[in-house]
């Protein structure tokens, strides 16, 4: 972060946008509201001890306006509690109270502690640095080689009948013909019709013909549901899984 | 080490310096290294540049900022969980707890007591060796970081320090 102290020389303040696009792209440096904060006290030249709580609040506000949204939400929280710590400051002690608290120690503390962290950060990035350029045995990280394929060394004939070959021991694939079967109900409907002409009642084994095609159980099938649908028949199973019954249904003539 | 090897600590120790002073003398390119509470045989600085251009190994990426504040956090504060590092940074640390994870720096090592049961994290041997730290204690003391050592400026009667004082003086101005 040396290029930090560089960046700030003029006093905050100056509206350019020039100055504001600089600060889009540059908050995307900092690791966080703490970051900006401790940049903020440094470069401004403010004792920790005793923030000027208004001030930096206005600044810290200033820097992180031009944001978007999604980016701004741990800053704004910052935002936030700065805010709310300058108008805990501006309220007036009640009299006679022997404790004051600070409203700012708890926003102090956690500077402290940060900058305790980036302190560790140094020691820790000086010694990543030497070690870094150390290498151990089994360092197995290697350049991704890629094979270069050698030319062909055979001719156009030979090439076609190697092709021939393999495709002649190769199994010829099953092909399926998925061939749409149409269900005739209102063939089937007649069927119903002709049986119920004749006799009152009938079993479903009497409609279907004797190895009947899948194409004519369905078509029977809706055909019976059709038929009671229009009130033409009855149809009632007197068990679970029993044979179902067909009953001719006078009592309501199609009109 | 001494154990599996069923030797005194003394002949250990001698079979060491043997080898580190055989490495040392002879002009070897590798030097023996103490680290992570055990010993490597590494390669040494002056031949980096070397081996970079011969292309044998590249060095390892480098750690972002936010990466080693939250390994920072993690080796102080272990065991340690995902939320107290998030105050302690003032953001989000999920994507860098993963991405540390996936390094083999840091690994969870139990299970906070509290709602949630939330995951804790440490430092693995891994670490150790990627810092060049013998052991955790090498890291610097908290009494030996510089803002540890800073004492808080006397009060004065214009702008009383920031620590809660008790003899009923009035409150820093605002700004």
């Amino acid at each position: 972060m040396d290029s930090v102290s560089d960046r700030f020389d003029e006093p905050l303040g100056v509206a350019d946008s020039a100055a504001a696009e600089v600060f889009v792209v540059e908050l995307a440096e900092y690791s966080g509201p703490l970051d900006l904060l401790l940049t903020l006290i440094r470069d401004e030249q403010i004792d920790i001890y005793d923030i000027p709580i208004a001030r930096i609040a206005e600044q810290f506000l200033a820097r992180i306006s031009s944001l978007k949204l999604d980016e701004a939400a741990d800053y704004l929280e910052m935002a936030a509690r700065l805010v709310r710590i300058k108008a805990q400051m501006l309220l007036p002690r009640r009299e006679g109270e022997d404790l004051w608290e600070d409203p700012r120690a708890e926003l102090v503390r956690r500077l402290l502690e940060y900058q305790q962290v980036r302190e560790v950060v140094d020691v820790l990035e000086r010694r990543s640095e030497d070690r870094r350029g150390r290498f151990a045995r089994a360092y197995t990280q290697q350049a991704a080689q890629i094979a270069v394929a050698r030319p062909l060394t055979i001719s156009l004939p030979e090439l076609l009948s190697a092709v021939d070959r393999v495709l002649r021991l190769a199994k010829k694939p099953h092909v399926h013909d998925v061939v749409p079967r149409a269900l005739d109900v209102d063939g089937a409907i007649g069927i119903v019709r002709a049986l119920l002409a004749i006799r009152a009642r009938a079993q479903w084994k009497d409609i279907l013909p004797r190895k009947a095609e899948p194409w004519e159980v369905l078509s029977l099938l809706l055909a019976l549901l059709e038929l009671a649908k229009r009130g033409e028949l009855k149809l009632a199973q007197p068990r679970a899984f029993a044979a179902f019954e067909i009953t001719r249904d006078s009592s309501s003539e199609a009109a | 080490m001494a154990a599996h090897a069923d030797d005194s600590e003394s002949t250990l120790e001698s079979a060491l310096s043997e080898l580190r002073d055989h490495y040392d003398s002879e002009g070897h390119g590798v030097e023996l290294v103490e680290v992570a509470g055990g010993w490597q045989i590494l390669t040494r600085p002056e031949y980096t540049e070397a081996i970079e251009r011969a292309q044998l190994a590249a060095r390892p990426q480098r750690l972002s900022a936010a990466a080693l504040e939250t390994l920072a956090i993690i080796a102080y504060r272990q065991p340690i969980g995902r939320a107290e590092i998030e105050e302690i940074r003032g953001v989000g640390a999920g994507a860098i707890l993963k991405s540390l994870a996936e390094r083999g720096l840091i690994d969870i090592v139990g299970r906070g007591e509290g709602l949630g049961r939330p995951l804790l994290y440490g430092t693995t041997p891994s670490f150790l060796e990627q810092f060049a730290l013998r052991h955790l204690e090498e890291l610097p003391r908290a009494d030996e970081l510089a803002i540890a050592l800073r004492a808080p400026r006397p009060a004065t009667p214009t702008s009383p320090a920031a620590a809660t004082t008790d003899n009923g003086e009035a409150p820093p101005r605002a700004d």
